[in-house]
Parts: C-alpha cells; sequence; structure tokens
C-alpha cells in the first residue's frame, strides 16, 4: 500500500482528482464565509431580524447534508456545482452561528470604549465587533471546512461524477476491486481534512494569541 | 477662568430606582475635579451621563468644546486585545492621515513613558502599564475634558501612587481638564484642586470643597501635611453621615458652612 500511495501521488490522473476535491472544496468554504460572516453580523448585531429568521434557521439546520444528496443530484445535476452546494450548505452553520455567538459574547465596555470615541453602529462593527468575532469565526471555519470535506466526498462517491477523490476511491472499488488504490483514496482524503484543520488552528492561534 | 464642563440639575432614574437626584457643579479649564462618594451611589452612572453613554432623565450637559475621553477602571476589557499599544493608541484617530496619527501616538506613549512598548499587545504588558496605555489613548485623542472612573482602583498600591503623580505630571504639563470619579477619599484629596462630595444614594452633592494645597504634590510630603490631613477627615466625616433622606440640603448647607471656615483657616 505504500509503494501505491508513492505510485499514486506521482500519477497525473490521481493529483487531478484531488486537486479537484481540493478547490471545489476551497470555493464552498470560500462561499459559506462569504454567506455566513456577513448574515452572522446582521442576525447578531440586529435581534429583530433574529427573531424574525428564527423559525427558518430551526427548521433547516437539524437537516443532515448528507440527505440531501439525492435532493440536489435531481435538481442540480451531476456537476460539481451539485457538491459545492451542498458543501456550501454544510459550512454554513458552524460559520454562522459561532459568529452570532461572538457578537453576543461582545464585551459592553468595548462599545462603550469605542461609543466614547465617537464610533456609531456601523464603526463599532467593523472596527471592534467583527475584530472581536474573528477568532469564533476561524473556530467556526475550521469545524465547517472539516464537515464540507465529509459531504464533498460523499457527493463524489454517490454522484460518480467523474473527478475528485471520491470518484477515484468508489472507481478503484468498483472497477478493478483495488483495495490498496482505495486505502491510498482514504488516507489522501484524511491527510486534506488533516492539513486544513490543522492549518487553520495555527491561523487562529496566531490571531488569538491573548 | 472658563468653565469647560456645566452639569445643571443632572438626574438620572433606572425605572423607577432614583440614581443620582439633581447635581449642579462645573468644572473650570483646566481645573482636575475629584467626585467622592460611597460605594454604588451613582458615580459611574454620573460619569456615564455626561460622557453621553446614557442619556440623563433630567439636566443638562454642557461641555465647551468638541470631545471628551473616557479613561475606564477595568483597563483590561478596555483596551482592544487585537490591536498592539500603538494601535489602541491609534484607535480613536481614525480621521486622521497616518503620518498625523503615527505622531500623536508616539507623543501620547512618551507622556505616559511608554514608548518602548509601543510595538507590544496589551494584555503583555502589566496593569499599571496597560492602565498607562488606557491613559495614552486618551491624550491622543485630545480632549477637551478626560472623564476618569475609578482609574487607579485595580492597581496595586505602589503602581496606583506611580500613576497618580503621572496623572498629576501630564495633566500639568499638556493642561488638560480631569474629572476623577473615586471613593478613595486620600486619593481624592491627593489628586485634586476640588473635590465634589456625594451623598448615598440618590447622589446628591454634600459639598464641593477646594483643596488649599499647592499644585505641586509628592506623595510623602503631601500626604503628611497638615492641610491634606484635616481636608481627609472632612471629607471622611461628609461620607460618613450618609444619610440620604431627612433634609440632606439644609445639613449639607451647614456642613458646607462649617467647612468653608476649617479649610481656609488651616
Ligand atoms: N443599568 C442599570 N439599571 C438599573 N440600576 C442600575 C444600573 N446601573 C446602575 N444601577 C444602580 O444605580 C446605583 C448607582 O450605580 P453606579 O454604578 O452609578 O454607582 P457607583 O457609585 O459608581 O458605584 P461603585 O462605587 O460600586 O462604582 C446602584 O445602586 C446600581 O445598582
Ligand atoms: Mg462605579
Amino acid at each position: 500500500m505504500f509503494g501505491e500511495l508513492v505510485t499514486q501521488l506521482s500519477s497525473p490522473t490521481f493529483f487531478r482528482h484531488v486537486v479537484a476535491t481540493v478547490l471545489a472544496l476551497l470555493i464552498a468554504i470560500g462561499i459559506a464565509i462569504a454567506i455566513a460572516v456577513p448574515s452572522g453580523l446582521v442576525l447578531g448585531s440586529l435581534p429583530a431580524v433574529r427573531h424574525a429568521t428564527r423559525a427558518v434557521i430551526e427548521f433547516l439546520r437539524p437537516i443532515p447534508s448528507v440527505a440531501l444528496i439525492p435532493l440536489a443530484l435531481v435538481m442540480l445535476g451531476f456537476g460539481p456545482e451539485t457538491k459545492i452546494t451542498l458543501a456550501v450548505y454544510a459550512a454554513l452553520w458552524p460559520i454562522l452561528f459561532n459568529t452570532i455567538y461572538a457578537l453576543d459574547e461582545l464585551d459592553p465596555l468595548q462599545v462603550e470604549t469605542a461609543r466614547t470615541f465617537g464610533l456609531g453602529r456601523v464603526g463599532i462593527l467593523f472596527r471592534v465587533a467583527l475584530p472581536n468575532a474573528l477568532p469564533f469565526v476561524l473556530t467556526g471555519i475550521r469545524l465547517a471546512a472539516t464537515t464540507a470535506l465529509i459531504v464533498m466526498v460523499s457527493v463524489e462517491i454517490m454522484a460518480s461524477s467523474q473527478t475528485g477523490l471520491g470518484f477515484f476511491i468508489m472507481e478503484a472499488r468498483s472497477g478493478p476491486g483495488r483495495m490498496d488504490q482505495v486505502l491510498v483514496g482514504t488516507v489522501v482524503a484524511g491527510v486534506i481534512g488533516l492539513l486544513l484543520n490543522n492549518g487553520l488552528e495555527q491561523v487562529r492561534r496566531r490571531w488569538v494569541a491573548w | 477662568m472658563s468653565n469647560m464642563l456645566e452639569v445643571a440639575d443632572l438626574g438620572h432614574t433606572y425605572g423607577d430606582y432614583e440614581a443620582i437626584g439633581g447635581l449642579t457643579f462645573d468644572v473650570r479649564a483646566g481645573e482636575l475635579v475629584c467626585v467622592v462618594g460611597p460605594s454604588g451611589c451613582g458615580k459611574s452612572t454620573l460619569l456615564r451621563t455626561i460622557s453621553g453613554l446614557i442619556k440623563p432623565t433630567r439636566g443638562d450637559v454642557r461641555l465647551n468644546g468638541s470631545h471628551l475621553a473616557v479613561v475606564f477602571q477595568d483597563y483590561q476589557r478596555s483596551l482592544f486585545p487585537w490591536l498592539t499599544v500603538q494601535g489602541n493608541v491609534e484607535f480613536p484617530l481614525r480621521s486622521l492621515p497616518r503620518a498625523e496619527r503615527r505622531k500623536r501616538a508616539a507623543e501620547a506613549l512618551e507622556w505616559v513613558g511608554l514608548t518602548a512598548a509601543a510595538r507590544k499587545r496589551p494584555w503583555q504588558l502589566s496593569g499599571g502599564m496597560q492602565q498607562r496605555v488606557a491613559i495614552a489613548r486618551a491624550l491622543a485623542f485630545r480632549p477637551a475634558l478626560l472623564l476618569m472612573d475609578e482609574p487607579f482602583a485595580s492597581v496595586d498600591a505602589q503602581t496606583r501612587f506611580e500613576l497618580e503623580d503621572l496623572l498629576l505630571r501630564v495633566r500639568r504639563e499638556h493642561d488638560t481638564t480631569v474629572l476623577v470619579v473615586t471613593h478613595d477619599i486620600d486619593e481624592s484629596v491627593y489628586l485634586g484642586d476640588r473635590i465634589l462630595v456625594l451623598s448615598s444614594s440618590p447622589a446628591r452633592l454634600v459639598a464641593n470643597l477646594e483643596v488649599p494645597l499647592p499644585a505641586e504634590r509628592d506623595q510623602v510630603t503631601t500626604r503628611t501635611a497638615d492641610g491634606f490631613v484635616a481636608l481627609r477627615s472632612k471629607v471622611a466625616r461628609l461620607l460618613n453621615v450618609g444619610k440620604p433622606s431627612m433634609d440632606v440640603e439644609k445639613w449639607a448647607a451647614a456642613e458646607r458652612e462649617s467647612l468653608s471656615e476649617t479649610v481656609s483657616s488651616s
């Protein structure tokens, strides 16, 4: 299996599969951040909006994203947009809830300090609430990355989308039945998860040294 | 001398709890005024209404200047941990050009003796140094009035003396008008040009005392001077009475009269 790992790592086909998964994953995380952080800031700073959207969120949140795979395949087809959409869905929640939580935890004295220096609501949001929330947001992103990877590989396995690590694993199993290739795919998926997790943890540590 | 701050019949009520019951006083330009009062009497509430953090239920606050700055007791929570010391001091100066911001921050840090710590994070500094950062940040903002809420209550005694002297030096060198809230009688006498003594809740003005001490103060000689000791006992006596009910006004007037005699004769 170790020999197979070396062989596969130097194979362009395998490399393409890995890149396809990682790229889709990064895109999904990026989109999730772009949606969840601003929404979290709005929901966290405007209680009225939070109340109004509560029912929708409470309904959507418990749906496991893996359970949405068949539905998404029917609605979005077998292209990469399906796995990206589902990974975005899975990644949204931890980022959103951590952002909201961070705003709830904002120290009123920090807000008052900013107010005495003449900052308004928007100034406080960007210069106090956001930097203060960043460590929490980063933790949310780290959790989101792991979940998104699971969903992404699951979709690749189920949707036989011709590219991606999940597809590689699936094909190795069903075609020639190469157990060593299945294992290599699985290990590489795990390594991607580990690298993402540790990388993001490093980033968070740098930021939150206090 | 012109007034920097004019407070007229200021009152504040939380729900139906009256925290401040009608305060009238002025702070002259360049003056350092201390507000003393028993714990929970409404000192912070007074400071928060003056700084505009809460809107008083009645009365009027007039500041003769564009803005003020506040130094809170809890420096740990009031400094921003994601900014360097310099970043914290520059925080209120956002509207200025970058070079000017740098200059002012460097200047303010020099005043409080923290030039070497500019690149550090606040949490890497001792408590006393953190409070100096908060003071530098307030000074860099060039406020017409510097408000301080028990600024030295969370540091040890030695550091406290140092910070008191630092405040006296800085405000003398830069002609800052300061209003300090404290519950420490000694500190109010040591720092103040004038002391406002408040009653227990709802806070009313019990006495408005000039401090008959030379502007130059020294932790050892000033604290043992006769004027210091006499005034300290006066304030202590005023605070111990603390019965907010019947005839505060009348009683306060009598106290003021007897005080003005003793203080001016000492
Ligand atoms: N937001 C609030 N809502 C209701 N009551 C309040 C509020 N803030 C303060 N109080 C009450 O008003 C009174 C005065 O409070 P304040 O904090 O101004 O007193 P203080 O003199 O600063 O006290 P301390 O010596 O403890 O600093 C207290 O009895 C307090 O319980
Ligand atoms: Mg207080």
